[in-house]
């Protein structure tokens, strides 16, 4: 399967910062891709190179095969909504969709209109006028109408109370069965994203921690819980991502594509959260992160 | 139809979720032969779950001879759960209900009889797929 979006060696800094280093992704089409990790740990600046808001530093950034906003061609295929989801507060709903169709030349215009009426929203509002939650949904609908293969959304429901963040969210679900675009969503939050992603990439401090399918993840991480015991003395297949220890009893999360064995472990599944916050606590300069890393390269 | 909830704090994934509640409506007689499933496209949109978690529950469901797509139209019921299982239930309840009058016999209260049947289900669990 094709890559929606490769990254190599990518990075981009800000003055003496790097707001991203060392980037090396390979995301597969048909996803739905959760970009998760603290604020400003450099979701917003991935997301921004995807798009060709930024130009990298270093490296290489690839989306739909070719660089971002090459050509105009590129950049109908590519729907963006920024964080906040931006609107123009004096312009109406209608003069939204009208702003759409023009500026864009693969503009479904009756996708638009269904979706601004089954959402109930007034076509002559003023989008400074409209709630949070609608606001939201109108960036959506301008972002999808333009019928892209990729849909980035830098921090979609952020603002959003837990009535309208679920509408969103199901709002989005909607149009990935119907048009089985590829969509690509930052947060902070790991709760909305555990139902609709099916694809994880871990950022932490500039960092791509852990990437990989939902359901690979989740299969390859336990948490083990026995006898004090030396993380050093376990197989070199299993690898630490975080411990703990009390004078008599040792709790591991372990990353491993085989079975434990020994018995002496009590072993346990982890949520998708649980394996996220284990990745987001992880030192920087360990081995152990480097390790991590490698394996994502995989 | 039947109508889809998730759990989201159960640590049970979405899709097995979804699988046993098709399951236990066919067992209970909620569900019938010919029936059929709300479209991926509406259980996606209502539960805002991805759709392809909702896919591999038809398709896990398909594979265990329960449902059949019919494509273009939707995924249908081609089998019922309900009489066949009741007997062999009726049964494992009985023995089920002697063992847990031997574990009371045993000294074990309802917190450590919980905690041994979890654990021998889980290890049973993990040796079927070993």
């Amino acid at each position: 399967m094709s890559a929606i979006l490769r990254a190599q060696g990518l990075g981009k800094r800000y003055g003496r910062r790097w707001a991203l280093s060392d980037c090396n992704l390979e995301i597969p089409a048909g996803k739905v891709v959760g970009l998760v990790g603290p604020n400003g740990a450099g979701k917003t600046t991935l997301l921004h190179l995807a798009v060709g808001l930024l130009t990298p530093t270093a490296g290489t950034i690839e989306v739909l095969g070719d660089r971002p906003a090459a050509s105009p061609a590129q950049l109908g295929r590519v729907g963006f909504v920024a964080q906040e989801t931006p609107a123009y507060a004096t312009l109406s709903v209608a003069d939204h969709l009208s702003l759409g169709a023009w500026l864009n030349p693969g503009w479904d215009d009756k996708l638009a209109k269904r979706r601004i009426e089954g959402l109930g929203l007034d076509l002559k509002q003023k989008a400074g006028k409209l709630s949070g939650g609608e606001r939201a949904q109108l960036a959506l609908t301008l972002a999808i109408a333009k019928r892209p293969e990729l849909l980035l959304l830098d921090e979609p429901v952020a603002g959003l109370d837990p009535l309208a963040r679920r509408e969103f969210l199901q709002g989005l679900m909607e149009i990935v069965a119907e048009h089985g675009v590829s969509v690509v969503l930052s947060s902070h939050l790991v709760a909305d994203l555990e139902r609709v992603c099916d694809y994880l990439v871990v950022l932490v401090a500039s960092r791509v921690r852990v990437a990989g399918e939902v359901e690979e993840l989740l299969a390859s991480h336990r948490r083990l819980t026995g006898p004090r015991r030396d993380p050093g003395t376990l197989p070199a297949s299993q690898e630490v991502i975080e411990e703990s220890h009390t004078d008599r009893q040792s709790t591991l999360l372990v990353r491993t594509e085989g079975p434990i064995l020994d018995p002496a472990w009590t072993i346990e599944e982890i949520s998708l959260e649980d394996l996220v916050l284990a990745y987001m606590r992880q030192r920087e300069d360990t081995d152990r992160g480097h390790r991590s890393k490698l394996e994502v390269l995989r | 139809m039947i109508e889809f909830h998730l759990d989201s704090r159960s640590g049970v994934s979405a899709y097995l979720q979804l699988v046993h509640q098709v399951r236990q409506a066919l067992r209970l007689g909620l569900l019938f032969e010919g029936e059929q499933l709300p479209t991926v496209k509406h259980v996606a949109t209502s539960l805002a779950i991805n759709p392809n978690t909702v896919l591999k529950a038809y398709r896990e469901l398909e594979y265990q001879g329960l449902v059949a797509p019919r494509p273009g139209i939707g995924t249908f019921v081609t089998k019922t759960l309900s009489d066949a299982s009741l007997g062999a239930h009726g049964l494992l309840r009985q023995d089920l209900k002697r063992w847990l009058a031997k574990a009371r016999r045993a000294g074990l209260d309802e917190e450590s009889i919980e905690a041994l049947f979890q654990d021998t289900f889980r290890s049973a669990a993990q040796e079927n797929v070993a």
